[in-house]
């Protein structure tokens, strides 16, 4: 058998083995300079990094050095899930320091090369991180100007700095590299006082589609994601999947484990797991095993799942309120009272959850596919007992997170079987495990009730919203007399009232309010008799959205029409965490009812200063797709704790035949900070596609996905 | 397991040969005994198209593939796409038209869209579309990825690199 493992390669995320501390960090790193800053977040969650005791004195949340041969490294605890940080971020960085963006590496998710983060979701690492980001270029451009001007006897004025260089103008011949500028020093400084910042309009690099570095190593095979990653003496591990969850194991038979010849067989009370040295036989292997199970009462089902969440409500939050609803309800001549209802969504990333776990008896190294390097490497150490700062965690590239990966079930039964068998454990899911262990985006209600007055204008708005969370459930429409209340959140993980986990899905809650908020617009609209662009327009006024809704019109060539105008033209609005979006919809309604195609979307974003506009239409475009998903065909099927969606020929993503036209439209707007561009895509789908379909066929469905059944229910 | 057996075949357009249970699926052989991890898994069941490998010229499925039946055969992973440092038009095709997001599927994709290529060198949008149903991508590269196969179909006719 050839061998052509290549485990030089194994530390290619990574740091020596070795633990470090914070000196001997910056000793292994060499000289260089060391800017230290922290994010608004960051400071949020200080406390809690500190109380972890994990090496950082302050929380830091990232840091960047120049090494002597003048190469950047930025170290970030966000990881590259495919949404494109490693370049925007860079971007983001040589905009305030000037080095040529090619000189600049991004080290990602690596517990003992960066500073703790809180985890990468909420489209949040350019609107938070960013900022902190520049911040320190900008610093680190100052102390390098006044060290050129040391080294090169001029006044600081006088020093240019362009591209790694150091020069002194009017004297062409004196000039030092940036590397050169810190060699024999370790500079470490805090910033007490930030330079400022460079205003959007005087942008170099931001705004520009430099290229993603990952690309070339992903379309070559060489791009290395966790399931990648190959360890001397390695196994490969599956552990026992109960049929349902909450299912507890009655008996268990192993003896024929040993048939297959290397199996190790893990038994730790309920947590049954074979290892193998290949990972196919470790399946052969569980396969092998039989195992009973007492199911639990299998109660709900997609269907019946909603009136159970209705009737556990738990306590209301309210988000908003102003005015008197009483008075509202006095002035309305139309009242609307509908209920919308969403179903559990699977992540379904392509790559699974995967992780390779090193556990010795006093640390242990782990490499894992997630969006939360930190909080892993909280629970592993509470997991082995161990100090966290034992526990090192290394993500490579992610092959797709959309929030799920902030689960880390995969990682904990690698680090038990590593633990059990004292060698080096893989854990990959099986897609089947993909699906079972998800944390889907939870099944949720809403109830809006609402009225207009004489001149169509909404008087009245009430909103309870049941386990989606508060997300985008405030209105930013004109409505004098409001209440907006939560009850529940978005992060079950198998407590509360789901029968099973439930967490963060690509703009957790948005999607449901949204969907819920626009449908509901949409329905006032079509009885007011107005067309669904103008009732807006009339009921707004907020000049970003008034904007961004008109740069859509525009570009989709809206022409105003009463709903429906059997046209299948959709319209929506909204505000996800500051990024505004407007977005308009053309579909196909094949007479007698669906399936549904959608043939053109023209997506309008205003993100404030668009840090990689290539890179924000290829997350514009992939989140308009996956949005498609819960329209037309995502939807979890399941009796209480068990799962019947196991794969993709039950569970339908979307396709290359689905892909629309998609049209962006980048709104330009220097007037606020650069915000995240990855989750506002989707949030928008389920009103749009809804709108659309009322648009083509009359019908209102409150509830997707939209499929070719209800949508001929309901003509029926 | 019984079933070892010595398995010749090419990969790459190198001479390998395997000593291994036939049974076993190709996927697990190319990432785990021969250490082209390139090939990945996002199924197993032939409905993703992340274990798209190429058998003389055809992609297939290298999840449900047996080993023995490789023997004798030419394999081609994404690993032996690129001569050198050159990239294949299809390679470069998707890093231009940012038809790569986590890049998981992008192995797959390239090599689903090559073997299309072999069959019919200048596809329509349509029948680009239709061949590459199969294969998935959660993060919707879709657009881009039609976009990028039908240029370097176009560069591969036109005799620009190759
Ligand atoms: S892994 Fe082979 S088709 Fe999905
Ligand atoms: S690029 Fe992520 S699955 Fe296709």
């Amino acid at each position: 058998m050839s061998e052509t493992r290549q485990d030089a390669e194994v530390n290619l995320f990574s740091a020596p083995a070795e633990a470090l501390g914070r000196r001997d960090f910056l000793k292994w790193l060499g000289p260089g300079l060391y800017v230290f800053f922290s994010t608004e977040e960051g400071l949020l969650l200080g406390q809690e990094a500190r109380g972890g005791g994990r090496g950082y004195p302050e929380d830091f949340n990232a840091y960047l050095r120049i090494a002597e041969d003048g190469q950047v490294t930025c170290y970030t605890g966000k990881v590259e899930l495919g949404q494109g940080i490693i370049a925007s971020l860079a971007q983001m960085l040589a905009e305030e320091l000037p080095v040529p963006f090619e000189a600049i590496r991004m080290v990602f998710g690596d517990t003992r090369l960066c500073p703790w983060d809180g985890g990468t979701n909420g489209s949040r690492s350019i609107k938070y991180f960013g900022p902190a980001l520049r911040a320190a270029g900008a610093e680190a451009r100052e102390v390098l100007r006044q060290l050129a001007a040391e080294t090169l006897k001029a006044a600081p004025e006088k020093v240019q700095l362009e591209k790694g260089t150091a020069s002194v103008s009017g004297d062409p011949q004196k000039k030092i590299g940036f590397g050169l500028l810190t060699r024999g020093k370790t500079i470490e400084r805090h910033l007490p006082k930030k330079p400022p910042l460079k205003p959007a309009g005087a942008f170099q690099v931001c705004g520009r589609s430099l290229p993603r570095r990952d690309l070339e190593e992903k379309a070559t095979g060489a791009a290395r994601f966790a399931g990648d990653v190959r360890l001397p003496g390695m196994l490969y591990g599956r552990v026992l999947r109960p049929p349902a969850h909450g299912a507890r194991l009655k008996n268990l038979d192993t003896s024929r484990v040993s048939e297959v010849p290397g199996a190790l067989l893990v038994r730790e009370g309920d947590f049954v797991g074979v290892v193998h040295p290949k990972p196919d036989l470790a399946d052969k292997a569980m396969e092998r095993i039989r195992a009973e199970f007492d199911l639990p009462e299998l109660r709900w089902d997609a269907q019946s799942i909603h009136e159970h969440l209705l009737a556990a409500g738990p306590r209301e939050n309210v988000l908003e309120s102003r005015g008197d609803l009483a008075r509202g309800q006095a002035l309305a001549v139309e009242h609307f009272d509908e209920i919308y209802r969403t179903p559990y969504v699977a992540h379904a990333p392509m790559e699974t959850h995967t992780a390779l776990a090193q556990v010795g008896p006093e640390e242990a190294t782990l490499w894992i596919g997630t969006q939360r390097p930190f909080g892993a490497q909280e629970e592993i150490a509470r997991l082995l007992n161990l100090p966290a700062d034992k526990v090192h965690v290394i993500t490579p590239y992610v092959g797709g997170g959309f929030g799920g990966k902030s689960s880390i079930g995969q990682a904990i039964q690698a680090a038990r079987l590593s633990r059990a068998v004292g060698k080096p454990v893989q854990v990959a899911w099986t897609r089947e495990e993909e699906f079972y262990y998800d944390t889907f985006m939870p099944a949720a209600v809403v109830r809006i009730r609402s009225g207009l007055d004489r001149d169509r204008r909404i008087v009245y708005w009430n909103y309870e919203v049941f386990y989606a969370g508060d997300r985008s459930s405030q209105n930013f429409y004109n409505v004098p007399h409001l209440r907006t209340a939560a009850r529940g959140g978005w992060s079950g993980g198998g407590s509360g009232p789901h029968p099973f986990g439930t967490g963060a899905w690509r703009g957790p809650g948005s999607n449901t309010n949204i969907f819920a908020r626009e449908s509901h617009i949409d329905t006032m609209a079509a009885r007011a008799g107005m067309d669904p662009l103008e009732f807006r327009l009339r009921n707004l006024t907020d000049p970003r959205m008034i904007r961004v809704l008109r740069a859509a019109a525009d570009r989709f060539g809206w022409k105003p029409a009463r709903t429906p105008s059997r046209r299948g033209h959709g319209v929506v609005c909204l505000d996800y965490l500051g990024t505004y979006v407007a977005a308009m919809a053309e579909i196909e309604m094949p007479s007698g009812g669906g399936p549904i195609r959608v043939r053109r979307v023209v997506h309008a974003q205003d993100m404030g200063p668009v840090i990689n506009p290539e890179g924000a239409r290829m997350q514009i475009e992939g989140g308009i797709i996956m949005g498609l998903g819960y329209c037309l065909t995502e939807e979890i099927r399941f009796q209480g704790g068990r799962i019947d969606d196991l794969s993709f020929s039950r569970y339908e993503i979307p396709r290359f035949s689905w892909t629309p036209k998609i049209e962006t439209v980048l709104v330009d707007n220097p007037e606020i900070p650069p915000s995240g561009g990855g989750e506002p895509p989707n949030v928008g789908m389920g009103g749009l596609i809804g709108n659309a379909l009322f648009d083509a066929a009359g019908v209102r469905l409150t509830r997707f996905p939209f499929t070719a059944a209800r949508i001929r229910e309901k003509l029926a | 397991m019984s079933g070892e057996m010595t398995i010749a075949f090419k990969l790459n357009r190198r001479s390998v040969k395997i000593k291994a249970d036939g049974e076993r699926m190709l996927l697990w052989v190319l990432r785990d005994d021969l250490g082209l991890t390139g090939t990945k898994y996002g199924c197993g069941e032939s409905q993703c198209g992340a274990c798209t490998v190429v058998i003389n010229g055809e992609a297939v499925r290298s999840c449900r593939v047996p080993l023995k039946s490789v023997a004798g055969k030419e394999v081609l992973t994404i690993e032996g796409l690129a001569r050198g440092k050159a990239l294949h038009p299809l390679q470069k095709a998707l890093i231009r038209h940012g038809a790569i997001q986590c890049g998981f599927c992008t192995p797959g994709m390239i090599l689903n869209a090559y073997s299309l290529l072999n069959r019919k060198p200048v596809p329509g949008p349509a029948e680009i579309r239709e061949g590459m149903e199969g294969n998935l991508c959660r993060c919707g590269c879709y657009g881009r990825i039609l976009e990028a196969i039908a240029s370097a179909a176009e560069e591969m006719k036109t005799g620009r690199t190759r």
